[in-house]
């Protein structure tokens, strides 16, 4: 079992949930797994191309999925994987 | 929202002229927020930090794990415009994430201007919003800054 860590500005496509657990294998296949469970959701993380939108980041734990293996990458037990908006402005 | 405020203006003050960046956190109860703290957080902009600001994803992480530890909700960013007014940039209306919001500091080296606060609506348009009635413009000793947490 792992664990997907929702922000809070997306809970309101998963009902308000903070938390989503899975028993996936990989990141890819955990935010499958999330969209699934909450299809409105789909759109905010990933573009037509089915790739996560360049505003969406990934961790693993305190990792950047970017520098692992991507969405290949695997998901130890008991992980949590965070999705976080980029934050900037001026 | 007084210490959160003093929290904000305090950082806008002390960062100046660079834009400063935190979070605010607190409680929606129907349709009204209330911001019962703010935490400064770095500004991790490469390049004029003057004019831009950016928030690293770990120190963004963290501020969810806070929220969730202490029962609040992440209600959304605030940061400065030194020597600009209060209101929404074209840079802020681009990366803006729908739900938060955004208040805006407007600061002088020793004083601040004005504060408002900003949500993105269903439209992609800046609304202002009322998260509190707030004090009028007051001039805020940069010192003091050094005392307030923050999360890095």
């Amino acid at each position: 079992m792992s664990y997907i860590q929702i922000p809070t500005p997306l809970r309101k496509f998963t009902q308000n949930q903070a938390s989503f657990e899975t028993n996936a294998q990989t990141v890819g296949q955990s935010l499958h797994e999330l969209v699934t469970q909450y299809p409105d959701l789909g759109k905010h993380l990933h573009d037509a191309a089915q790739k996560l939108k360049p505003f969406i980041r990934v961790y693993l734990g305190e990792e950047d999925i970017q520098y692992l293996q991507a969405e290949a990458t695997p998901v130890p037990e008991n992980a949590v994987i965070s999705i976080i908006p980029a934050i900037a402005g001026g | 929202m007084p210490e959160a405020r003093k929290t904000m203006t305090n950082h806008a003050v002390f960062s100046f002229p660079d834009e400063c960046v935190g979070f605010i956190f607190g409680v929606e109860t129907g349709q009204k927020r209330i911001v019962t703290r703010a935490i400064q957080t770095c500004n991790v902009k490469e390049g004029d930090k003057r004019r831009r600001f950016q928030i690293s994803p770990l120190s963004y992480m963290k501020a969810e794990k806070y929220a969730l530890q202490h029962g609040l909700t992440l209600l959304g960013i605030y940061h400065s415009h030194p020597l600009h007014p209060a209101v929404p940039s074209e840079h802020d209306l681009k990366q803006a994430v729908p739900y938060f919001s955004y208040p805006i500091i407007s600061v002088t080296a020793d004083n601040i201007q004005a504060i408002r606060s900003w949500q993105l609506g269903e439209s992609g348009e800046f609304a202002e919003e009322i998260l509190e009635p707030f004090e009028a413009p007051t001039a805020i000793t940069s010192s003091l800054a050094i005392h307030t947490p923050s999360i890095h």
